[in-house]
């Protein structure tokens, strides 16, 4: 208890100095450091006032909400038990915080927590899913798997109709739903989804935690990936960390709460962002049905300028080109390409990311950064000149180096 | 009682992670750590961007690459009688260190001959950019830019043959 001393101890030293603490979870993680020395501390280090970019890439990832941080972090600090431990408190205080999660995971998506199966993430959720396919030896046994929200463009699958159409043809329905639990409506019954990919740190949760939603009624019958202590119905050996089970337990609660007040501000701000951008700039497309789409993701192309060159004249900005898995590769988004966009709108495309946590003044400087830097690249750029000039690009004979 | 001791120690830590700034600031704000600040510099202090008249018979215009590739460059140099290269421009279509590798270009052809100007080679500016592996290509195309400019040029200064430029 010399632990939990010294924290009391350093704790009152830091209150005192900082005065009261806002009683609304705040997200004061920009690291504005001179926004936050307190004045007369000698423990202060000498820091420069050092602006970090704004984040506007909530697809690759997204914060941690202060309320989940709240709730993992005495399962951090303290209730640091095994919770597959029966014979001690330790263990039966986390086992109850994992139970306790795995009802705020089902009761988001609908579903019964016997259902639900903690993984390290969604990738590891997809794998145990499409494994099943390859596990079942039968040749008439298939599998439907498709993304509920594409995390590039953010267009929405018609989940509902897909499992009904999988339900009618007994054939099982699999849907990656990273992008989209707690962020639109999902009800693994109405939508008769038999398996599903959840993402912690795509819903303000901890990274490093996922779950698979599994059917109970009718039975649908997975191979586990990794073997051992028989730890979550023999499914997924390994023990349960507690902590970011609690995380994303939380993560979903929060999201059940907020996620109409979420989808209106995001849409505003999503439609705020978008009109300032083409009322100001010609020659500009949005990737992705206008309809079916989720508003956070907003996937433009900027025709006659370059993606990559873009990001970096955005450099206050933290955005993304394309999808974050093939960023290392020199090929073009293969999600563009498959909608049929043009190789060279492709190569010009930006994603912009509006959470729960983006503020309108972050959209506004987003937006004027992006029309100076895109008028400016047009300037550069030897397309944008040709097409003044009048000339169809499309019948120059290009060479090839 | 230990419910409210957790809740006070929450709190503490709470607070003590959103306030301390003792992580090196540095190290957090490098949204740049991608590019070189050799390459960031050519966007940020343009130097030659811009065209010159390419109907004139002194001009050499060299257009390279592809839209579908994500890479074009035109660049134009502009000769003098005793075959000096006086002026050069550019324009491209392409990331940051396509666009830093044909300013370099531009930059290095100036004050050059037609003949010393063939000489310049990716692997240069490459090198002068600290361009990694996977940007090599920039070079090479700012490379064949220059070639194609001069090869432009030498077409025009032949007798009784159109201008021909792509």
């Amino acid at each position: 208890m010399l632990l939990r001393s010294a924290w009391r101890r350093a704790a009152s030293a830091v209150t005192a100095a900082r005065g009261a603490r806002p009683a609304v979870p705040t997200r004061e993680l920009r690291l504005r450091v001179a926004d936050h020395a307190p004045s007369g501390t000698a423990a202060a280090p000498e820091v420069e006032a050092v602006l970090r970019p704004l984040y506007m890439d909530v697809q690759a990832t997204t914060p941690l909400d202060p309320r989940v941080l709240d709730a993992m972090l005495p399962y951090l600090v303290n209730y640091y038990g095994n919770p597959h431990s029966r014979t001690h408190a330790y263990g039966w205080e986390s086992e109850a915080a994992v139970e306790r999660a795995r009802q705020q995971v089902a009761s988001l998506i609908g579903a019964d927590p016997r259902e639900i199966i903690f993984t390290s993430g969604a990738t590891e959720s997809n794998n145990i899913a499409v494994k099943e396919l390859e596990a079942a030896i039968q040749p008439d046994t298939s599998l439907v798997s498709v993304m509920t929200v594409n995390n590039e463009i953010g267009v929405k699958q018609p989940i509902a109709e897909i499992g009904r159409i999988c339900s009618s043809k007994k054939v099982y329905f699999h849907t990656d739903a990273a992008q989209a639990v707690g962020k639109i409506p999902l009800d693994v019954n109405d939508m008769k989804i038999d398996l599903m990919s959840i993402s912690g740190h795509k819903i303000y949760g901890p990274k490093g935690v996922g779950a698979i939603y599994i059917r109970r009624r009718p039975r649908v019958r997975v191979e586990a990936l990794q073997s051992g202590g028989g730890q979550e119905r023999g499914l997924r050996s390994g023990t349960v960390p507690t902590p970011l089970v609690v995380g994303m337990g939380a993560a979903c609660e929060v999201a059940q709460q907020e996620m109409e007040y979420d989808h209106e501000r995001i849409s505003k701000l999503a439609e705020r962002l978008t009109q300032k951008i083409m009322k100001s700039l010609p020659d500009v497309v949005m990737n992705g049905d206008p309809e079916q789409h989720y508003p956070g993701c907003i996937n433009l192309s900027f025709a006659y300028v370059e993606g990559e060159s873009l990001l970096m004249a955005l450099k206050d900005v933290a955005l993304s080109s394309g999808s974050a898995c093939t960023s290392a590769s020199l090929e073009p988004s293969y999600v563009l390409r498959a909608i049929g966009t043009d190789e060279d709108l492709a190569h010009s495309s930006i994603r912009f990311g509006i959470g729960r946590f983006t503020t309108e003044e972050e959209v506004d400087f987003t937006v004027e950064k992006c029309i100076h830097h895109v008028k400016r690249l047009r300037e550069m750029s030897p397309l944008w000149e040709m097409v003044q000039d009048g000339i169809d690009l499309k019948s120059i004979k290009w060479t090839q180096h | 009682m230990a419910a409210a001791g957790a809740g006070r120690l929450r709190r503490a830590a709470s607070a003590l992670l959103l306030r301390s700034p003792r992580l090196p600031a540095r190290e957090l704000s490098a949204p740049a750590r991608l590019y070189h600040k050799k390459v960031v510099d050519h966007y940020e202090n343009p130097r030659n961007v811009g065209s010159l008249d390419k109907t004139s018979k002194n001009v050499g215009t060299g257009l390279v690459g592809a839209p579908a590739c994500g890479d074009v460059m035109k660049l134009q140099i502009q000769v003098d009688e005793k075959g000096k290269i006086v002026d050069a421009r550019f324009k491209t279509f392409g990331c940051g260190s396509a666009i830093a590798s044909s300013s370099l270009a531009t930059e290095w052809v100036k004050g050059k001959t037609v003949e010393e100007a063939l000489t310049i080679k990716n692997t240069d500016i490459a090198k002068e950019l600290c361009l990694p592996p996977v940007k090599l290509h920039c070079s090479m195309l700012a490379e064949d830019a220059i070639k194609a400019a001069l090869a432009d040029y030498k077409l025009k200064q032949e007798p009784k043959k159109g201008e021909a430029e792509k």
